[in-house]
C-alpha cells in the first residue's frame, strides 16, 4: 500500500471524490513554491501533483511552460525538487506526491540512482509524460520494483484496443485527460468525459482521476462527478505567474477542493 | 565489418523504433496511436509499387531528379589532393534535398485521407518544400518556425506565405528549431484526426528517423551509381553536414554496408565546441538523453536540460541529431567532427569563386571539412559530398558576417 492506495481507501469511506493540485516545483522560487506547498493538504488537496521542470515540455500549454521557465531561472533542480519533497514529509506523513515531468532529467540523473532517491525523499508516484507502454523498460516497471506508483495517461485517443496495454503496469490510479490538446487549453466538458471515465473503468478497479482543462469549482465539481476525481494545474499555476501570495492561491485551491469534494 | 546480411548496418531499426539504444516511441500516451497507425500505413506503403511509383514520378518531373554528380575540377586543383565531387541536391525544386522526403510524406498524408499538414522548419527549407507540395496537392499548410528563425531567414518565410502556407512564429524558448518541433508536436496533440505531422529530419519518433531516412536515400543510391558511372567504382569518402541529419543520412544509408567507403558526417561547431555550448555539435560536445520522441545524443546541462546551441546556420541549429547517426557514431561506422561558424563562411566564399555555385550555409560546413582533408589526401583519392542546399536564401546572413551593407 502506497500513499496513494491508502488515501483512495479513505476517500472511499468518506464517500468523497479526489481534489488533486498541479504546481510546478520551484515556481517562482524553492521557498515561495515550498510554503505554497506545505499549505496545499490544509486546503483540502488530497494529493499533490509535484511538477519537475524542464525546458521542452511537449505536452504542456504556455502557462506550465513559463512555470517550468521561471523555475530554471530561478535556479530549481531535480535534487531541489527532491529536498521540497523531504520538507514537506517533515510536517506531512500523508499526503501522497505524485512527480509529474518528462523523462529526461530522470534519464540523466540514471533510472535507479532516481528511484532510490524518490522514495527517500517521500515521493509515492510518478507520472512521465514522454513514457507511453511502448517504452515500459524504461522507468515503469523499474519504478513499480522499487514501490513507486506508475500512474498513466490515459487519453481521448486510447481506444479499447488500447486500453489494455495501457492498463497492464499501471498503478495507484489512472489520470484521464479530458481533451486531446495540451494543458490549459479548452474546457473539459463532463458531458463528454463521463462515457470514458465509464468505459476505462468497466477494464480497470483503478480510481479514474480527470484533469486538463478544468479551471474552476463548479468544473471541478461536474469532472469530479462523473470521475473518481479532478485535477487542476494551469489554473493554480497561472495565479502564481500573477504574483498572488501564497494565502491568496491557498483560498482558491481551497474552493477547487471544495468544487470536487461537494460532488457526488 | 559485415558481409552477410546478418551482420548489416542496414537492418535497422527493430520493431521498437531502436537502432541499438538509440530511437524509439518516446511520446504522449495522445499521440501513441497515431504514431502506431503511421508506422502500420508506411509499411503498407514502402512495399507498394504504386506508392513508389508515384514518387518516381514526382521526382523526375517535379523535383528534377536525378540531381547531378558533378565533379568539381577548380576546387579539387585548388585544394591539390582528393578528387572532389558534389552531389547536386541544391538543384531540385525549391533549392535542397528536403523535397525528397516532403514528398515520401505527403503521398503518405493523402494515402490516410489527412487535409491538414503541419511542419516544423528552421532554416525554412523544409517549410518552403512543405508549403509547396501542400500547394501542389490543395492540402491545407501550417508551419511552425522560431521567431529568431523568422528574422534571419525572412526570404523563406515570404516564400511559404506566396506558396499559401500558414506560418507561425514560436517565441518560447529561445525562438529556434527546437521549439518550433515542441509547437508542432502541441498541435498535433490537439489536432489528431485531420493532421498531419510532416517532419523534416531523421529525429523524432519511430517511425519518422527510418521513414525520412527512406526518402532521403534516394540521394544516395544516385551518386552510388553516379560515381560508378563516373569513375568505374565507389566513392572512398563520402561527406554531409548534419543539423538533426536527414541529407547525410540520405547520402549515408545506400553506402553503410560498402566497408571500404568512409563516412564522415560534419556537424555545426557555431564558436568553437569547447566554449561553452556555443555550438550544435550533439556528437562530439553532447551526451544521450530522450527530446522529442526520441533517444538520441543532445546538448543539455548535468540535470538533463536542454541546452540552446549556436551555428550560424538556422538549419543546423538543433540542440540533437537523428538517433541513426548516434548509432553509427556509437559503433564507429561514421566519423563525426565539427566545423567553425568561421570555418563555414571561408568554405561558402570559396564555393562561389572556385565553382560558380553558391552554397547553403549547412553545405559550406561539409565543404570547410572537405578542405581540411582533401589536400593531404592522393589525386586518386574520390570524395562525394552533398551539396544539399543551394544559398540564396542565406545571402543576408552572410553579408551581414563579412560587414557587407545590404538593404534586406
Amino acid at each position: 500500500m502506497t500513499r496513494i492506495d491508502t488515501t483512495f481507501a479513505r476517500l472511499k469511506r468518506e464517500g468523497k471524490k479526489a481534489f488533486v493540485a498541479y504546481v510546478m516545483a520551484g515556481d517562482p522560487d524553492y521557498d515561495s513554491s515550498l510554503e505554497l506547498i506545505k499549505a496545499l493538504p490544509a486546503a483540502g488537496v488530497d494529493i499533490i501533483e509535484l511538477g519537475l521542470p524542464f525546458t521542452d515540455p511537449m505536452a504542456d500549454g504556455s502557462t506550465i511552460q513559463l512555470a517550468g521557465q521561471r523555475a530554471l531561472e530561478g535556479g530549481q533542480t531535480l535534487d531541489k525538487t527532491l529536498q521540497m519533497a523531504r520538507e514537506l514529509r517533515k510536517t506531512d506523513n500523508d499526503t501522497p506526491i505524485v512527480m509529474m515531468g518528462y523523462y529526461n532529467p530522470i534519464y540523466s540523473r540514471g533510472v535507479d540512482r532516481f528511484l532510490a532517491q524518490a522514495k527517500d525523499a517521500g515521493i509515492d508516484g510518478l507520472i512521465i509524460v514522454d513514457l507511453p507502454p511502448e517504452e515500459d523498460s524504461e522507468l515503469c516497471i523499474p519504478a513499480q520494483n522499487a514501490g513507486l506508483n506508475f500512474i498513466r495517461l490515459a487519453t481521448p485517443t486510447s481506444d479499447d484496443k488500447r486500453l489494455p496495454k495501457l492498463l497492464e503496469n499501471t498503478s495507484g490510479f489512472i489520470y484521464y485527460v479530458s481533451i486531446t490538446g495540451i494543458t490549459g487549453a479548452a474546457n473539459a466538458q463532463a458531458a463528454d468525459v463521463g462515457p470514458e471515465v465509464a468505459r476505462i473503468k468497466s477494464q480497470t478497479d483503478l480510481p479514474v482521476i480527470v484533469g486538463f482543462g478544468i479551471k474552476t469549482s463548479e468544473a471541478a465539481e461536474a469532472i469530479a462527478g462523473v470521475a473518481d476525481g479532478a485535477v487542476v494545474g494551469s489554473a493554480i499555476v497561472s495565479l502564481i505567474e500573477q504574483g498572488k501570495p501564497v494565502p491568496e492561491i491557498a483560498a482558491f485551491v481551497k474552493s477547487l477542493a471544495d468544487g470536487a469534494h461537494r460532488a457526488k | 565489418m559485415p558481409d552477410d546480411i546478418l551482420n548489416s548496418f542496414m537492418t535497422g531499426p527493430d520493431e521498437n523504433g531502436r537502432f541499438g539504444q538509440f530511437g524509439g516511441r518516446f511520446v504522449s500516451e495522445t499521440l501513441m496511436p497515431l504514431i502506431l497507425e503511421l508506422e502500420a500505413q508506411y509499411e503498407r506503403a514502402k512495399t507498394d509499387a504504386r506508392f513508389w511509383a508515384e514518387m518516381h514520378d514526382l521526382w523526375t518531373h517535379y523535383v528534377g531528379r536525378p540531381s547531378p554528380l558533378y565533379f568539381a575540377e577548380r576546387l579539387t586543383a585548388h585544394f591539390g589532393g582528393a578528387k572532389i565531387y558534389l552531389k547536386r541536391d541544391e538543384l531540385n525544386h525549391t533549392g535542397a534535398h528536403k523535397i525528397n522526403n516532403v514528398l515520401g510524406q505527403i503521398i503518405l498524408a493523402r494515402r490516410m485521407g489527412k487535409t491538414r499538414i503541419i511542419a516544423e522548419t528552421g532554416a525554412g527549407q523544409h517549410g518552403v518544400a512543405t508549403a509547396t507540395v501542400c500547394a501542389k496537392f490543395g492540402l491545407k499548410c501550417v508551419v511552425y518556425m522560431g521567431a529568431h528563425d523568422v528574422e534571419r531567414q525572412a526570404p523563406n518565410v515570404f516564400r511559404m506565405k506566396l506558396l499559401g502556407a500558414e506560418v507561425v512564429p514560436v517565441t518560447s524558448g529561445r525562438g529556434t528549431l527546437k521549439d518550433a518541433m515542441n509547437d508542432a508536436l502541441r498541435d498535433w496533440v490537439t489536432n489528431v484526426r485531420d493532421t498531419f505531422y510532416c517532419i523534416g529530419t531523421v529525429a523524432g519518433p519511430h517511425p519518422y528517423p527510418a521513414m525520412v531516412r527512406d526518402f532521403q536515400a534516394i540521394i544516395g543510391k544516385e551518386a552510388r551509381e553516379q560515381m560508378l558511372a563516373a569513375e568505374g567504382r565507389l566513392p572512398d569518402t563520402i561527406i554531409a553536414a548534419i543539423g538533426g541529419g536527414s541529407n547525410a543520412m540520405g547520402l549515408f544509408y545506400p553506402f553503410l554496408d560498402d566497408k571500404e567507403v568512409h563516412i564522415i558526417g560534419v556537424e555545426a561547431g557555431g564558436k568553437g565546441v569547447n566554449d561553452k555550448m556555443e555550438h550544435c555539435a550533439s556528437l562530439t560536445g553532447g551526451r544521450p538523453g530522450v527530446l522529442h520522441g526520441n533517444r538520441t545524443y543532445l546538448l543539455q546541462d548535468e540535470d538533463g536540460q536542454i541546452l540552446e546551441g549556436h551555428s550560424i546556420s538556422a538549419g543546423l541549429d538543433y540542440p540533437g541529431i537523428g538517433p541513426e547517426h548516434s548509432w553509427l557514431h556509437d559503433i564507429g561506422r561514421a566519423e563525426y567532427v565539427s566545423i567553425t561558424d568561421i570555418e563555414a563562411l571561408e568554405a561558402f566564399q570559396l564555393c562561389c569563386h572556385q565553382e560558380g555555385i553558391i552554397p547553403a550555409l549547412e553545405p559550406s560546413h561539409a565543404l570547410a571539412h572537405v578542405a581540411k582533408i582533401a589536400p593531404n589526401l592522393p589525386k586518386d583519392h574520390l570524395i562525394c559530398m552533398n551539396m544539399c542546399g543551394r544559398g540564396d536564401k542565406d545571402i543576408f546572413t552572410v553579408a551581414r558576417a563579412l560587414g557587407w551593407e545590404m538593404q534586406g
